[in-house]
């Protein structure tokens, strides 16, 4: 470089210039950067508030811990339902920008239904952004498979769940005890508590699991957690722990249970066994059946319109929400109204010609004996199942004062004693074997907390004892009903063959059709729809009774020739445990 | 003069400037360290290139000015011929074209940075100042060739200090206001032109930062993430390594051009006080610097360089604050990167080398 580059310029006027430029220049970068400071000071001081709560919002999510849902034992130990590990398909939604698309992609790999993506689009709507939402259930090994080796396609958005799934390892067996549970409805999302089922999929529908859905359930916990910007947990900050549900103890013997259902296999009919004592429910009985294992994940249409629509309604609990004219079977019960309120004496008698008819009315109740008992007591009355003698007696007593004493039994209240169910028939037996004692019926024995494994026996709610005016009065009632099966003219006195134990029982016969006057009952002639039920209620052994049984075949016929027999094979079961699947309970649980 | 303190006659380097750039080094590296999520391996490979860039100033630092003048016009030439060589044979990574390999990854709008001031400043330099308006417009295209081959590339953060860079070194060699202010106007009524010019990502960008909270999870997430972290951050800061924006990655880019954002938030408002008081005196000493060079060419070199260096800082501080459109530009010496550090560098050796080079009257 020449210095003669230089000798053309001036330099002091070039130094002004430049100097002048200078301290412009720096003035400005003092401003520009005043307002970097001055922007600062409105982030950090005047908006401080408002982006420390965004800041929160953006990486504390509380997510909720849903509890394990308690399980049912029988009164032997053995489990009655399960909670098995499945792998269910889940959406979250915040990671996922075209849910279409994404549904479009998922369903090449794994099979997704339309009812499936309507039930998903419902409940993403409702759903929080960052809580995910099940796509599809119960998936296969190889989906879960294939879902693995295609996972990265979905960046995240869409991930294999495991969860718990009710299980019911006996299938059909006790199904109308159990019950089952099934995916929440738009229904039921009404009445429950939300936050209390945040993150469960599943409810209680029916039997058991309906009725202490609030004990099986348990409390869902939550934890507050902080996220990252994918979602993941990076710490717990605060965590309220579950309550698991609690385990049910059940009063009904499965084996027995079991075996009650293989013996009206072939009928439609209901079979309720209880323990006097104690109002423990050993059995509860529906035939047909159905598996509850079709109702957990939601049942298809087509299975469950042929279900509802069958003929032989499995699906209704025949044992408590049958209703069947009870017929002779509340004959004893019918005898001590009459004993109690002073209408008949154990010795008074009745001259049964056959048929009975009102003052000046022409009508003919007839008795099912068309030549007649002739002279009939009570005891007499209730062995040999005689009509008109009762019809008698009831026309004394009025409806009135025999409403008010059947009630004392437990018969229905607003039905009266004109129909009630097979549960209710067994209750009233029940009562009767214990000279009085009422116990409420109860299918729940005890429960335990799965935390402290403390076991809590569930109380009865209600008992009573019916104070007779004479308490000889039961010795005429179960008398008369011993009879039955153990005298010599008892109408069901062939089950009493070479029976082990005495017992008690009365037969009953319900009318589906009535009768015209002139005609007679010809069960060749009918269809079977309109054959008569055939009941039976019972209770053994004589004395200290232990199981108290009520039986009715829907159109099976007589009491005597169908119901009875069932009824005694059942306290045989139970009683004599001649039962295989008994031993081999009883050898396995606790 | 102030020999004693303010600069080492062997190393040739300004002692303030110096101490200045290692501060402001080291509070770098450890934000960096807190936004990287603790990676030491990311540190150590920052302070390599720390290494490097000091060096190399060092060794320009060492050169007397005068002696790179007649280089300049052949590094120039040799800068937008690369720039031509990019937009044929470059690599692309994100949708633009910036890259030369030559075995090692080389980006030559970095050199451009430095040759367009230099070039400029060579030529209004070597005839009296105020330029005239010839040699003013041929300035202009001076300018304006490298900056299109960069802004095509696209690059528009380097298209922006390049262009700001050969502006500065017109306005500082005493051009009357009346002009300044007249084309500032002209400028303005181009702007639609520019917008027609401007790919739909860059159009993007401008229509996010007018309105971020539209775009919330796309393009606006940048900005509106930074803000809360900054925001969130409030007077005293969340304290080191506890801020929540940016160890739980909601803040994107955080290592790189939104490092300002987790200072911000684990410093507080003092602490970025603190850093802009560092970064002013770094301004102002170059500044200062640029007053005392003895010819044009090394005041005007200054002068440009280090308004540059404010440029970059305050483009990236607007945009990490949301005052300005989001423009890829780091923050000098504290963001995460390669060659734009070694750039800055040598930048500094320059400006040292103009000041520890001064013929001494009083010596």
């Amino acid at each position: 470089m020449s210095s003669a580059r230089f000798i053309l310029k001036d330099a002091t006027s070039e130094n002004k210039i430049f100097s002048n430029r200078v301290i412009v220049a720096w003035l400005m970068m003092f401003v520009l950067l005043s307002l970097i400071v001055v922007r600062l000071y409105f982030l950090q001081v005047n908006a401080h508030e408002h982006y420390i709560t965004l800041s929160k919002d953006n990486r504390i999510k509380t997510l909720p811990l849903p509890p394990t849902r308690g399980l049912i034992y029988d009164r032997n130990g053995v489990p009655l339902v399960e909670n098995r590990v499945s792998y269910s398909l889940e959406v979250i939604p915040e990671k996922v920008k075209n849910i279409d698309f994404l549904l479009q992609e998922i369903s090449k790999i794994i099979a997704i239904e339309e009812k499936d993506i309507k039930r998903f689009k419902k409940q993403l709507k409702q759903s929080r952004r960052f809580i995910t939402v099940p796509l599809r259930y119960r998936l296969t090994k190889d989906e879960v498979d294939r879902f693995s080796v295609h996972s990265h396609r979905f960046f995240g958005g869409i991930e294999i769940k495991s969860n718990l799934t009710r299980y019911y390892p006996l299938g059909s067996t006790g199904a109308h005890v159990i019950g089952y549970v099934g995916r929440i409805n738009e229904h039921e999302l009404k009445i429950i508590d939300k936050s209390n089922y945040m993150g469960t999929n599943y409810i209680g529908k029916t039997g058991v699991e309906k009725y202490y859905e609030k004990e099986l359930h348990g409390k869902t916990g939550f934890q507050h957690a902080e996220t990252n910007a994918q979602g993941h947990i990076v710490r717990i900050l605060e965590r309220t722990p579950p309550v698991p549900g609690k385990n049910l103890y059940l009063n009904i013997d499965i084996s027995l249970q079991k075996d009650i259902e293989r013996l009206v296999a072939k009928h439609r009919a209901a079979v309720v066994a209880i323990e006097p004592k104690s109002g423990g429910v050993l059995a509860l009985v529906s035939m047909p059946h159905y598996d509850p294992n079709l109702f957990v994940n939601g049942i298809d249409t087509k299975t469950y319109h042929k279900l509802r629509d069958s003929l032989a309604r499995p699906l209704i609990n025949r044992a408590i929400r049958g209703q069947y004219p009870p017929g002779s079977t509340v004959k004893a019960f019918v005898g001590l109204a009459g004993l109690e309120y002073g209408t008949r004496t154990p010795r008074s008698r009745t001259w049964c010609r056959g048929w009975y008819s009102l003052k000046g009315h022409k009508h003919r109740y007839r008795d099912w004996k068309k030549s007649g008992h002739g002279s009939m007591n009570l005891h007499q009355a209730i062995e040999q199942s005689c009509d008109v003698y009762f019809y008698s007696l009831a026309h004394d007593l009025g409806i009135d004062r025999l409403h008010t004493f059947m009630r004392r039994f437990g018969f229905g209240e607003k039905t009266g004693i004109d129909i009630s169910g097979p549960l209710q028939l067994a209750v009233a037996t029940a009562t009767l074997s214990n000279r009085g004692r009422f116990t409420q019926p109860r299918v729940v024995f005890a429960m335990d907390d799965a935390r402290n494994n403390e076991m809590t026996v569930v109380p009865p709610t209600l008992q009573t004892t019916i104070v007779l005016k004479h308490a000889s009065y039961w010795n005429t009632a179960i008398g008369g009903m011993k009879a039955v099966v153990h005298g010599w003219r008892g109408t069901a006195k062939k089950v009493s063959k070479n029976s082990r134990y005495r017992f008690a029982g009365k037969t009953g016969t319900a009318q589906v059709i009535t009768i015209k006057q002139k005609e007679t009952y010809n069960a060749k002639k009918l269809a079977k729809k309109y054959h008569d039920h055939a009941l039976f209620v019972a209770f053994a052994p004589l004395k200290k009774p232990r199981i108290a049984v009520s039986v009715i075949v829907e159109n099976g016929g007589s009491g005597s020739k169908i119901a009875a027999p069932l009824a005694k094979k059942v306290m045989d079961y139970y009683l004599l445990q001649k039962s295989p699947l008994y031993v081999a309970s009883t050898k396995t649980s606790r | 003069m102030q020999t004693r303190w303010s600069h080492n006659h062997f190393l040739h380097l300004d002692k303030p400037l110096l101490w200045g750039l290692l501060l402001l080094s080291f509070i770098g590296l450890v934000v960096l360290y807190s936004a990287g999520g603790q990676d030491l391996e990311l540190i150590v490979r920052q302070m390599l290139r720390l290494g490097f860039g000091f060096g190399f100033m060092l060794l320009i630092a060492r050169v007397r000015i005068q002696k790179i003048v007649p280089w300049v016009p052949w590094l120039y030439l040799f800068g937008v011929g690369l720039l031509v060589l990019v937009l044929v044979v470059g690599e692309s990574t994100k949708g633009s074209q910036r890259w030369l390999n030559f075995g090692f990854r080389f980006q030559p709008s970095e050199v451009m940075k430095l040759a367009v001031p230099m070039m400029v400043t060579w030529y209004l330099a070597d005839r009296p100042l105020p330029p005239s308006y010839g040699r003013l417009l041929l300035a202009t295209i001076i300018i304006t060739v490298p900056v299109i081959l960069v802004a095509k590339q696209p690059d528009l953060g380097t298209a922006l200090l390049i262009s700001s860079s050969g502006i500065f070194v017109i306005l500082l060699s005493g051009i009357s206001w009346r002009f300044i202010f007249s084309s500032l106007t002209l400028g303005a009524l181009c702007t639609p032109v520019l917008w027609y010019m401007m790919h739909d990502y860059q159009r993007q960008r401008v229509l996010t930062f007018l309105n971020p909270e539209k775009h919330p999870l796309t393009a606006g997430y940048h900005i509106i993430q930074s803000k809360i972290a900054i925001g969130s951050g409030g007077l005293y800061g969340k304290g080191w390594l506890n801020g929540t924006q940016s160890q739980l990655e909601f803040l994107p880019e955080r290592t790189t051009d939104f490092i300002f954002a987790v200072y911000s938030e684990e410093f507080g408002l003092l602490g970025v006080l603190v850093l802009l008081g560092i970064y002013f005196f770094i301004l102002s000493r170059g500044m200062y610097i640029a007053q005392q060079a003895q010819d044009s060419f090394s005041r005007l070199l200054v002068g440009s360089l280090v308004l540059t260096f404010f440029v970059h800082i305050f483009a990236n501080m607007g945009m990490v604050t949301g005052l300005l459109p989001v423009v890829g530009l780091p923050l000098p010496l504290m963001s995460y990167g390669g060659t734009s550090i070694i750039t800055l560098m040598i930048g500094f050796g320059l400006i040292m080398a103009v000041h520890t080079h001064r013929r001494l009257l009083f010596g």
